[in-house]
């Protein structure tokens, strides 16, 4: 093995390198980019993004391993690498005309975004714990930022604080872990890790770092106990970056999850398993029970995003039963792609009816909203139905999996929280259906184009998919994670 | 793209041609609207005629229907596969049937968002044409939840004052029994490596006899399934999303809700839980036949008790929804074809009854009972319309409760399953509950002195009117039916008796 960096080692993150090259790229050019034509960053950007996407389609189907086995690329990575760059497109669309409308248009907010991506897309494809490390942060640090772009309103400044230090804090949790395991078995790397566990070696101390770990992704994840900062967060950032925050570090976070756990901790599962259940069944309880009381649409969705990572951890937690995980992991990958579309749709639908200085963010300023603009009411209905998990959505196809994968794993009982607590959902998501269509108000609404397209897209979607969902639960039940 | 042309999908999607329609359509040209909406509507009707033509009687299996693969990947085994057989054709057809009707009860009673009125009906339509059709547990569950979203929006814009309540409660009552169902259709569907009904009635003998699924798993699925339909039926303790819903819902609603909707209930009892899990429907049999009893009783002893017209038919349903609920679990062929006959004799008679009071209400916006009265004497066609609908749905012989009821009652008698001749035998009591309730109604509203509605009506500026030709239009289709079915049952249990009997017969009686 040669001591320098290879090809194959570029070409395993090939796709991430192009972007964070772009993006050193576009922090020059933005210098030349006069404050009045950002948009035209956020053009170059989403360019960027698509490359990056176009790579990374042509690279599925392959696999390979670099950097002497610190990164991976497989199928699922190649599945999730697509998820999040098309969630970095919407992202940017979504901001495009709004951040304008706030008077937040800087070029760095792209910038950053792009940052972001990248070190969700390493996270994804770490197989060494020094690697997540490194991805967590460069996926945190650009989000801290964002959350507090809105600087002149206390909230945004209070939710860019407040994610730094709890943010900070799990990292800690996560570094401790990892020294743990370290400590425990001699290596970081996954395959390492999993040699000496399955050798003897290891014992509590391993067990204690892995549960730190499951610490760490679970504050990135938003689960419970680990989600105080939540709602909080998602409220006080600007809409556009809370849209990209609720699907992309969710989505980098259980990837992490399940790769770790997956490919390192396979002998664990006795002790671990009781825990991901636990946590998801608590995490199900409580978001969905919280949000039941919210006014606010946006701590509405941060709970709802709370109750969601609890139906996502659920479909992990029979992980190590070999014959159920690739069920598992197909169902946990195409429930990301149900929430992903659902979620960026109502933020999207968030985001044309919001105004200057945090105004029309209330439930009661949806009333009406159907016999004033249809389309957009009829579109927040089918993403309200989707995160119910009902039909004709794609939620309600990934519910179908996931509780399949439950099942099959023999966890009926976390099946019956999962759909409980669906009914619960149920409550709070056709309070905003209620408000659109059987309350007169008088809403106004915002319309710019990048903002309608993500809304319509992903409307259309949700119900499309619903219909034809064969090629994508191929795709997902093919990217099989690979040990190397 | 061959299923498209099959005749079972023309029928269930042809409304959404309509509905495309419909959104051309600019929101004040209403009375095009409507005309759009009820051609449709009738052409559906026309279809399910059709269908009844192709239809042979005397085949027992399902028919014209093909199964196509859906979704084959990943362990998936999921088809897209309609079909109808003679537990389901007289539900097609009652449906294509009930709709057209309430459409045309609408005429004047909705005014506003007329528009969008008729999309929701008409998605409405396509729902319960698919649960009547679906022969794959995902499909039908993908139509039973989906006709709830149309309803619900029924309820919620176009009802009564309290109706939203209404709407989020029939939401999440029904809800609430289909997640169970959910887990067991999953459940169900992993063990046998099927969603096809067919193929599940075929393999799951096999996991019983292994063990695979123990009596005791059995029981359970038994159970997640009847939550499910039970809370649509709704089988008392779990009714009380009925009167709400009935109350706050505009006619029309009320009319499909009672017509058609609660049918999918008891249909989900024949379809699923009789044929697939049949050990644990014959030892459940005498409790679903305690439950059904006390809800005959109960629901008749409620009735009475209504101020309320809507609220008095409203519970009426559940007294009678018991009697269908007996005779189903009577497991003989006489209690099952009677309790099919009785859907659909629901059906018509309730529908009568809610179009009815709906016609009169649009013209004195109230529905208590006591400030009615001597209303014969001032709209003479209503009060013999509305005599015969009061007695069909009591059960007077020559009219088709009567048939319906009678069958139900001799089958439940007769049942092995049930093991005692008591709950059939308290049960009839409830016939003689429903005379009291339904002629007390009558007499306080048609009889005796004239009600003060009547003179605060006038006191408005006009006067209390009969039946136009519109309105007589709406019921005299359901009256036909309900003699037709009262004097000469034998076509309608020909539709269904060889079904009905390859049922019972793969049933492990005692």
């Amino acid at each position: 093995m040669s001591q320098y960096i290879n090809p194959i080692d570029l070409a395993t993150i090939l796709p991430a390198i192009v972007l964070v090259v772009w993006a050193c790229v576009l922090l020059l050019v933005d210098l030349f980019i006069p404050r009045e034509r950002k948009g035209l960053t956020a053009v170059l950007a989403a360019f960027g993004l698509a490359l990056s996407l176009g790579l990374t389609l042509a690279q599925s189907g392959g696999t390979s391993s670099g950097f002497k086995g610190m990164v991976t690329l497989d199928g699922f990575s190649a599945f999730l690498n697509a998820l999040l760059l098309v969630s970095g497109l919407f992202g940017v669309a979504l901001a495009y005309g709004y951040v304008r409308r706030m008077g937040l248009e800087r070029g760095e907010y792209y910038i950053l975004l792009l940052f972001s991506v990248v070190g969700m897309m390493l996270m994804v494809q770490a197989s060494d714990l020094i690697v997540v490390f490194i991805a967590l942060e460069l996926l945190s640090i650009p989000l801290y930022v964002l959350a507090a772009l809105n600087a002149r309103q206390i909230e945004s400044e209070e939710a860019g604080l407040k994610y730094f230090l709890l943010g900070s804090f799990s990292t800690g949790f996560l570094v401790y872990g990892i020294a743990l395991i370290f400590g425990a078995t001699g290596s970081t790397s996954y395959s390492g890790i999993v040699t000496a566990a399955s050798a003897g070696t290891s014992g509590l101390l391993l067990t204690i770092g892995a549960a730190l770990l499951l610490v760490g992704f679970g504050f990135k994840v938003a689960a419970v106990p680990f989600h105080m900062w939540t709602p909080d967060v998602y409220q006080g950032a600007p809409t556009s970056v809370t849209a990209f925050m609720s699907s992309g570090a969710k989505i980098a976070g259980f990837a992490a999850l399940l790769r770790v756990f997956a490919l390192a901790f396979p002998t664990l599962t006795a002790d671990l398993t009781p825990i991901l259940a636990a946590l998801a069944a608590l995490t199900m309880i409580v978001g969905n029970l919280v949000a039941v009381s919210q006014t606010n649409i946006k701590r509405l969705l941060a709970y709802s995003s709370i109750a969601h990572a609890g139906y996502i951890l659920m479909a992990f937690v029979p992980y190590g039963n070999p014959q159920v995980m690739p069920v598992s992991v197909a169902a946990g990958l195409f429930y990301l792609v149900a929430y992903a579309v659902s979620n960026f749709g109502a933020w999207g639908v968030v985001i044309a009816l919001e105004k200057q200085g945090g105004k029309g963010l209330e439930l009661g300023d949806y009333a009406g909203l159907f016999w004033k603009n249809r389309p957009l009411a009829l579109a927040m209905t089918v993403f309200m139905l989707s995160l119910i998990g009902f039909p004709p959505t794609i939620g309600m196809v990934g519910k179908f999996y996931l509780f399949r994968a439950v099942i099959d794993g023999g966890f009926v009982w976390l099946a019956i929280v999962g759909v409980v607590t669906s009914l619960i959902s149920a409550y709070y998501y056709l309070r905003v259906v209620v408000n659109m269509f059987m309350r007169e108000g008088e809403p106004q609404t915002g319309s710019e184009f990048w903002l309608n397209f993500t809304w319509g897209l992903t409307a259309l979607a949700t119900v499309v998919v619903s219909f034809v969902p064969q090629p994508l639960f191929a795709w997902a039940s093919s990217a099989v994670l690979r040990l190397f | 793209m061959e299923f498209l042309s099959q005749p079972l999908t023309l029928l269930t999607f042809f409304p959404l041609l309509g509905v495309l329609a419909l959104a051309f359509i600019p929101s004040e040209r209403k009375n095009l609207l409507r005309w759009t909406a009820l051609v449709t509507t009738l052409v559906t009707f026309g279809l399910s005629l059709w269908v009844l033509s192709m239809f042979n009687a005397s085949d027992p299996t399902l028919q014209l229907g093909k199964a196509y693969d859906w979704i084959t990947v990943a362990g998936w085994n999921i088809q897209y596969h309609l079909g109808v057989d003679g537990l389901s054709i007289l539900l097609v057809l009652l449906t294509g049937f009930l709709t057209p009707i309430s459409i045309l009860s609408t005429w004047t009673a909705v005014e506003e968002r007329v528009k969008d009125f008729m999309m929701f009906f008409l998605l409405l339509e396509v729902g319960m044409m698919g649960v009547f059709l679906a022969q794959d547990l995902f499909l039908f569950y993908i139509f039973w939840e989906f006709t709830l979203v149309p309803m619900y929006f029924l309820i919620g814009i176009w009802g009564g004052p309290r109706r939203i309540y209404a709407a989020v409660k029939f939401f999440l009552y029904t809800m609430a029994g289909s997640i169970l169902m959910l887990l067991a259709i999953l459940f169900v569907a992993i063990q046998a490596g099927t969603f096809s009904v067919p193929g599940l009635i075929a393999k799951l003998p096999e996991l019983y006899a292994s063990g695979a699924i123990d009596p005791q798993t059995q029981i359970w699925l038994f159970l997640a399934f009847t939550a499910a339909f039970a809370i649509k039926v709704p089988m008392w303790p779990l009714h009380s999303w009925l009167p709400d819903a009935h109350v706050e819902a505009p006619t029309a609603g009320s009319v499909i809700l009672a017509g058609v909707l609660l049918k999918m209930g008891t249909y989900g009892f024949l379809r699923f839980n009789i044929p697939l899990f049949p050990q644990a429907a014959v030892q459940m049999a005498p409790w679903i036949a305690l439950f059904a009893t006390i809800g005959i009783i109960y629901g008749a002893a409620v009735s009475y008790a209504q101020s309320d017209v809507k609220k008095l038919v409203a519970y009426s349903s559940v007294s009678h929804l018991g009697f269908v609920m007996l005779g189903m679990f009577a497991l003989n062929e006489q209690g099952i074809v009677g309790a099919i006959l009785q859907m659909i004799n629901h059906g018509l008679s309730t529908g009568a009854l809610f179009l009815l009071i709906g016609m009169i209400y649009e013209q004195t916006h109230t529905r208590t009972i006591s400030v009615y009265g001597g209303l014969w004497k001032i709209t003479p066609i209503f009060g013999t319309i509305m005599l015969i609908a009061s007695l069909s749905s009591m059960g007077l012989p020559g009219l088709n409760g009567f048939v319906g009821e009678f069958t139900i009652l001799l089958g439940a008698f007769g049942s092995q399953a049930i093991g005692s001749p008591w709950y059939a035998g308290i049960s009839a009591a409830g016939v003689i509950m429903a005379a009291v309730y339904i002629l007390y109604m009558f007499q306080k509203m048609f009889l005796g002195p004239t009600g003060s509605i009547v003179e605060e009506v006038k006191h408005h500026g006009h006067a209390l009117r009969d039946l136009n030709w519109r309105e007589i239009l709406t019921v005299l289709p359901l009256l036909i039916f309900i003699f037709w079915i009262g004097l000469y049952p034998k076509p309608f249990f020909d539709l269904m008796a060889p079904t009905v009997k390859a049922l019972v017969s793969a049933l492990p009686l005692p």
